[in-house]
């Protein structure tokens, strides 16, 4: 990329208080304070946040897809992790 | 008093309705897509002060003239708002500068209008300063990162700097209708405001590595209703249709 | 499965409704196909601000003002947010507006066409937004995540642009006489602009098969511009005006308006450049790139001015502590 164009930022909002912060989408900023700011001006403009995160994109580092199956599915089979793997008589109630 | 009243809310209300207007010019013609979206929310927001301020001076003058008609059906001549908001954009370096010296008085101006003893305008004051809060914000920080920028940014930023200047004493200018609201209790006392923007322009201009004009002279009228060439033609654009269909609804 | 090929796989996956996501492996035509697609799609929302933006100054009320500013503003982060969604494929925006400005990418012809009254801000909001929602809705269960994605955040802005434009209609057509006509010339002249922006005839259309295979579209151009007049046509006549076509009328038998024949050679001849405003907008947007350039450089030069001075602050402090 040239050294003209802005980089890309990836930006993250918590819609409300209590909530984890959301991938929104993505901008372009020279800087972090002036990526704050246009993801403020361009994905809060319908009261949608009250916290902002950006990173700048390059920073990201995502699981490869290909290897989707060796890192996802071995938790398919590990059903003991769900409540629902133990029996409990119905006459104890929610447990 | 009440003549007073309707000739400072219009001052305040023509002055955010210009200067917004001016920005919303922008809109398509941006120099970063990011930039454009910035723009239009600071021009909507001066739109939105200029329409609370214009509505309660129709409320005040009693004359059952609403925020459109006062902004719709005034001339020239009768135009109260600052000299520095009708200048054109020119160029981003122009329309920043004109903002920064705009927000750097109107962020003060509002922290004591809040406390103004007429209710209605301290209320619009209250919600305006959230919004002129994020403007400086915005307004400073671009100011110092053109400013600092390139050769180029900085040689824009300082002839926009030099042009403008002599419409920035205007913004202190007081006269019969401040000195009876100060004494209300209702108006803002201009004096006190003018060492808090001196003091904002130089830390940010400094950081900007621009250099402080030296003019010294400045211009006036905008109070009076003695404007610059270009306010005739942003009436012109943004009154024709009502005054074309006088008799239509929008 | 394991003795699929990676096509197969990936059309297995789309058949079962799996979104695809920019990292995962897709064939080179879907790759494209989305680029073009997506780029022109946010190429016409960018665009798509200048004729309305031509009215801005001249809104005849603060509402109106702030309604229709706040409305193209829209269109600009739609167009950002589509923008991003081209990057996600391998993309460079800056590139991606260079072809736009060179006169290389195409986007929607309807906005070569100038906005001559007020009234059509009213007839756009209503028709072309219209339209676009008629379009866009079916792109939000796109195959391809971030697109898909996008048009979630699209769709949910553009409900108030069509109603700000129906309003704008409604005030007109219950106003004086010449504001009446006013509304009445602003249809005749984007009806037939407007049933255009669905594309070519499905007949004519290059890409729709596999595009639908793709999942990339949902339904045909036809399919959905018959569902854009059956859905406008009451609308119309609530507002009391006429729909500029002779031949329209109610199909018993199809359950759906007939409507006249569509005059393809001007839709083409506005497509290759002949629209009495293309040059206009790509000059604007010429004009507004040349403009940013400087702003770009001097934003770049300052982020890179403090990263340094910060840099220096650290090692200077970290000499002072050892
Ligand atoms: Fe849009
Ligand atoms: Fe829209």
């Amino acid at each position: 990329m040239s050294k003209k164009n802005w980089p890309l930022w990836e930006v993250f909002i918590r819609s409300k208080q209590g909530l984890s912060h959301k991938h929104a989408g993505s901008l372009h900023a020279a800087d972090e304070k002036m990526a704050i700011e246009n993801a403020r001006d361009v994905y809060t403009r319908r009261m949608e946040g009250v916290s902002i995160w950006v990173v700048e994109s390059k920073h990201i580092h995502a699981s490869n897809p290909l290897e989707q199956g060796e890192l996802f599915e071995p938790a398919n089979d590990k059903v003991y992790r769900h409540p629902t793997f133990y029996d409990i008589p119905d006459e104890i109630g929610h447990m | 008093m009440q003549s007073a009243l309707f000739d400072y809310t219009l001052r305040l209300g023509d002055t955010s309705l210009i200067i917004g207007h001016r920005l919303s010019e922008w809109c398509g013609h941006g120099p970063v897509l990011e930039q454009d979206i910035a723009l239009i929310n600071i021009a909507l927001d001066l739109v939105g002060q200029a329409k609370s301020f214009l509505e309660y001076a129709g409320e005040v003058e009693g004359k059952e003239r609403d925020a459109d008609t006062l902004a719709y059906r005034r001339l020239e001549r009768e135009f109260r708002n600052v000299l520095l908001s009708e200048q054109p954009n020119e160029d981003f370096a122009f329309t920043i500068v004109r903002q920064f010296l705009f927000d750097a008085f109107q962020y003060p101006f509002y922290q004591r209008l809040t406390q103004s003893k007429d209710a209605q305008i301290a209320a619009i004051a209250e919600k305006s300063l959230k919004e002129v809060t994020y403007h400086l914000r915005f307004s400073s920080e671009w100011m110092i990162r053109l400013g600092d920028g390139t050769a180029e940014s900085k040689a824009k930023m300082q002839t926009a700097l030099n042009e403008l200047w002599m419409f920035t004493g205007e913004l202190f200018e007081m006269n019969e209708t401040d000195e009876m609201l100060i004494k209300e209790g209702i108006a803002v006392d201009l004096n006190e405001i003018k060492p808090l923007w001196e003091q904002r322009v130089s830390s940010i201009l400094e950081e900007a590595t621009l250099t402080q004009p030296t003019t010294t002279w400045m211009q006036s009228g905008g109070k009076k209703g003695i404007h610059t060439e270009y306010l005739g033609y942003i009436l012109a654009e943004m009154q024709y249709l009502p005054r074309a269909y006088p008799d239509a609804k929008w | 499965m394991a003795n699929l090929t990676k096509e197969e796989l990936f059309q297995a996956k789309i058949d079962a409704e799996i979104k695809i996501e920019p990292k995962d492996w897709m064939p080179e035509a879907y790759r494209k196909t989305l680029i073009r697609q997506i780029s022109q799609h946010a190429h016409s929302e960018i665009i798509g601000m200048l004729p309305e933006g031509n009215w801005i100054s001249r809104a005849p009320s603060l509402r109106r003002k702030v309604a229709l500013l706040a409305k193209v503003q829209d269109e600009a982060g739609h167009g950002l947010y589509l923008y991003s969604a081209a990057e996600t494929l391998g993309v460079d925006r800056a590139d991606l507006m260079n072809d736009l400005v060179t006169g290389k990418a195409k986007y929607s012809s309807i906005f070569n066409y100038p906005t001559l009254t007020w009234a059509d801000m009213g007839a756009i909001g209503w028709l072309v937004d219209g339209a676009a929602i008629m379009n866009q809705v079916p792109l939000c269960r796109c195959s391809y995540g971030p697109y898909a994605r996008a048009m979630v955040r699209v769709c949910k802005e553009e409900s108030f642009h069509q109603r700000q434009g129906y309003e704008i209609m409604m005030t007109l057509s219950n106003g004086t006489p010449e504001q009446k006509a006013m509304a009445q010339d602003a249809l005749n002249r984007w009806w037939w602009p407007s049933i255009m922006m669905f594309g070519p005839s499905d007949a004519d259309s290059s890409h729709s098969a596999q595009s639908m295979a793709w999942k990339i579209k949902r339904f045909s151009n036809d399919e959905l511009r018959q569902r854009f007049v059956d859905a406008t046509v009451s609308q119309a006549e609530y507002l009391g005006l006429t729909l500029p076509d002779k031949d329209l009328k109610w199909n018993e038998e199809r359950g759906s308006y007939d409507f006249g024949a569509i005059d393809w050679d001007e839709f083409w001849n506005v497509v290759k450049g002949n629209g009495p405003c293309n040059r206009q907008r790509i000059k604007a947007r010429q004009k507004a790139e040349e403009n940013g350039k400087w702003v770009k450089e001097a934003a770049m030069a300052y982020a890179e001015k403090r990263r340094k001075r910060q840099q220096k602050i650290k090692t200077q402090e970290a000499a002072k502590a050892a």
